[in-house]
């Protein structure tokens, strides 16, 4: 069971402004959904290896030779504040302590 | 007009070649419906071919293609469904897309689709649910949902979506198409708007088994700008098979018991494997004993991957910024509370908390493991199996509204292809009939790299079950 401050805890790691109406629901919603998955912790997995990849790959680098990417101006051209042929942020403000 | 909407994508491609039509000549008829949109299946409609289109002499002979949204398709809008990407043209092209344009198919429109591909019924898209055209009250599955009305209702002569836990298939199965679901790895995912990358995979949605291995065929193979996919053993021919003689046929009861199946569902289901042993299959009941906790282990796997995935719309690069003057922090919460809808800031909580720090062993840790004996099932039902048999959906299309309040219901039309999402291997949908006028769907699995002898074995039963989808394209 998931409860208001382990919601607002998620929450702030995954930088999501929930309002309190929201909380409340995420709380319900998320705990049922939980309860349901849990079921897999009753499964005896002990010597199991855990997945890392679907179907077996070795080496996949390729060659280290320089090649074209997208011009920078159509990259910024998404952007909502490019800046000095950058990505423009507000300040870190208060947030930065 | 209604004569070239009438024609499949392969015979439109044959005739192309033939000199019988024009490209632009069915270009200009499929646009024209597209852009009624009457079921909200497109959320982009191309004004005509592009300039220097490939021409007439190509594998997919000038038949224009709709595109599920989140595949990136160069100055043209990319909004994976989302507020946070609305108005977003990206600077490049899904490898995909410019495969198949390159092979003759031009870029019709963009199809709507749940926000970032989460969702089987369609209402989570940001610019509104598609229509089912079969009832324009229902669902129509998801989230490629856009693509497969689009394709059902002939408005599209074929389409691509992707696929992480059953959104081509089950979406194909509610509106009686054909939907494939390739190995993972088969189809390069550089330019798809990603939600769990360890299981997206591109593939077609088709009125029929031929289209689909054709548009399969020019889709498959290795691409250096995805270091996950690989080069596709063989060519995937067109199928020519009309029976089923010695192929064995597995029905995996103990996944099936728990999927709540319709009895209409069930019929249609039991009936198409009477018809598959009247062409020579051997029918007979296969074990996967871990697949019943797949969809618990596949909402713990993507939802995490996803929480990965989407921390970067942050109001930076692209998309949608919000309180652009308050702190960075600020920002980013404001900016991706504004910019999700509801389930998925669900699955990037739901994400997020599993991965965090005291939970990851318990439960990303422990999904991974039963991923691997869910793979681990599947291999030993192939030593005595061709392919493993299910309905595709538990259910036919349901009404709009009717699960949205509760997830873990919504969640449980995935319940018989997260499987083979899980175990990265090939499955296929193909309508088997109507139940109370509502399309079923069979779904065929096979190993990996399979999808040759699946494609054909499909066929078989295709001819044999004769689904007519002719009368909701007029």
């Amino acid at each position: 069971m998931l409860d208001r401050a382990q919601v607002l805890h998620v929450a702030r790691l995954a930088k999501l402004e929930l309002d309190d109406e929201e909380v409340e629901r995420m709380a319900a919603e998320l705990s049922k959904v939980l309860d349901h998955v849990d079921r897999i912790r009753e499964l005896n997995l002990d010597d199991v290896p855990p997945t890392s990849h679907v179907v077996d790959i070795t080496s996949v680098l390729r060659e280290d030779v320089p090649i074209p990417c997208l011009p920078r101006e159509a990259v910024l051209a998404a952007a909502p504040e490019p800046v000095d042929g950058g990505f423009g942020v507000p300040s870190p403000g208060a947030s930065a302590q | 007009m209604t004569d070239l909407i009438e024609l499949t994508a392969a015979d439109a491609a044959a005739r192309v070649r033939a000199r019988e039509i024009e490209p632009g000549e069915l270009f200009h008829a499929y646009r024209e419906r597209a852009a009624a949109n009457e079921l909200n299946a497109f959320t982009w409609v191309a004004d005509g071919a592009p300039e220097g289109s490939p021409g007439v002499d190509t594998a997919l002979g000038g038949v224009p293609i709709a595109v599920k949204d989140l595949f990136c398709t160069e100055g043209v809008p990319s909004q994976a469904g989302s507020r946070i990407l609305e108005g977003y043209r990206p600077p490049y092209t899904a490898t995909v897309v410019g495969k198949l344009s390159a092979a003759g198919a031009p870029l019709l429109g963009k199809t709507n689709q749940d926000e970032f591909a989460m969702g089987s019924s369609n209402e989570n898209s940001a610019f509104g649910p598609v229509l089912n055209p079969w009832d324009r009250g229902r669902v129509p599955g998801g989230s490629s949902g856009g693509s497969a009305a689009a394709v059902a209702a002939g408005l599209a002569p074929w389409a691509i979506g992707t696929d992480t836990g059953g959104s081509i298939r089950q979406p194909a199965s509610l509106c009686g198409i054909v939907g494939v679901k390739p190995t993972y790895g088969a189809c390069s995912r550089y330019g798809m708007i990603a939600f769990a990358s360890s299981l997206d995979q591109a593939g077609p949605l088709t009125r029929n088994v031929t289209d689909a291995a054709l548009l399969l065929s020019q889709m498959v193979g290795h691409d250096p700008l995805d270091s996950t996919s690989l080069e596709f053993p063989g060519p995937i021919e067109l199928p020519r098979a009309e029976d089923l003689r010695g192929i064995r046929l597995g029905v995996p009861e103990d996944l099936l018991g728990g999927a709540g199946i319709e009895p209409g569902v069930r019929s249609s289901f039991e009936a198409t494997l009477a018809l598959a042993e009247g062409l020579g299959a051997i029918v007979e009941p296969c074990r996967l004993p871990h697949a019943p906790h797949a969809l618990s282990a596949y909402y713990l796997i993507a939802p995490a991957e996803a929480s990965a995935n989407l921390a970067r719309y942050d109001g930076v690069r692209y998309g949608l910024r919000v309180d652009g003057d308050a702190d960075l922090d600020r920002m980013y919460s404001h900016t991706r509370a504004v910019g999700f809808g509801a389930e998925v800031k669900r699955r990037v909580m739901l994400g997020t908390y599993a991965l965090s720090s005291g939970y990851y062993d318990a439960y990303y840790g422990t999904a991974q493991k039963v991923r691997t004996k869910i793979a681990e099932d599947f291999a030993s039902a192939f030593e005595r199996f061709d392919f493993v048999v299910t309905p595709t959906s538990p259910w036919t299309a349901f009404e709009l509204g009717a699960k949205t309040d509760d997830p873990l219901a919504m969640y449980m039309n995935d319940f018989c292809t997260v499987p083979m999402s899980l175990a990265g291997i090939a499955g296929i949908s193909i309508p088997s009939g109507l139940s109370d006028g509502l399309p079923v769907g069979f779904q065929l699995a096979g190993p990996a790299f399979s999808e040759a002898r699946l494609l054909d074995a499909a066929h078989a039963l295709e001819l044999a079950i004769g689904f007519d989808g002719s009368v909701i394209r007029r």
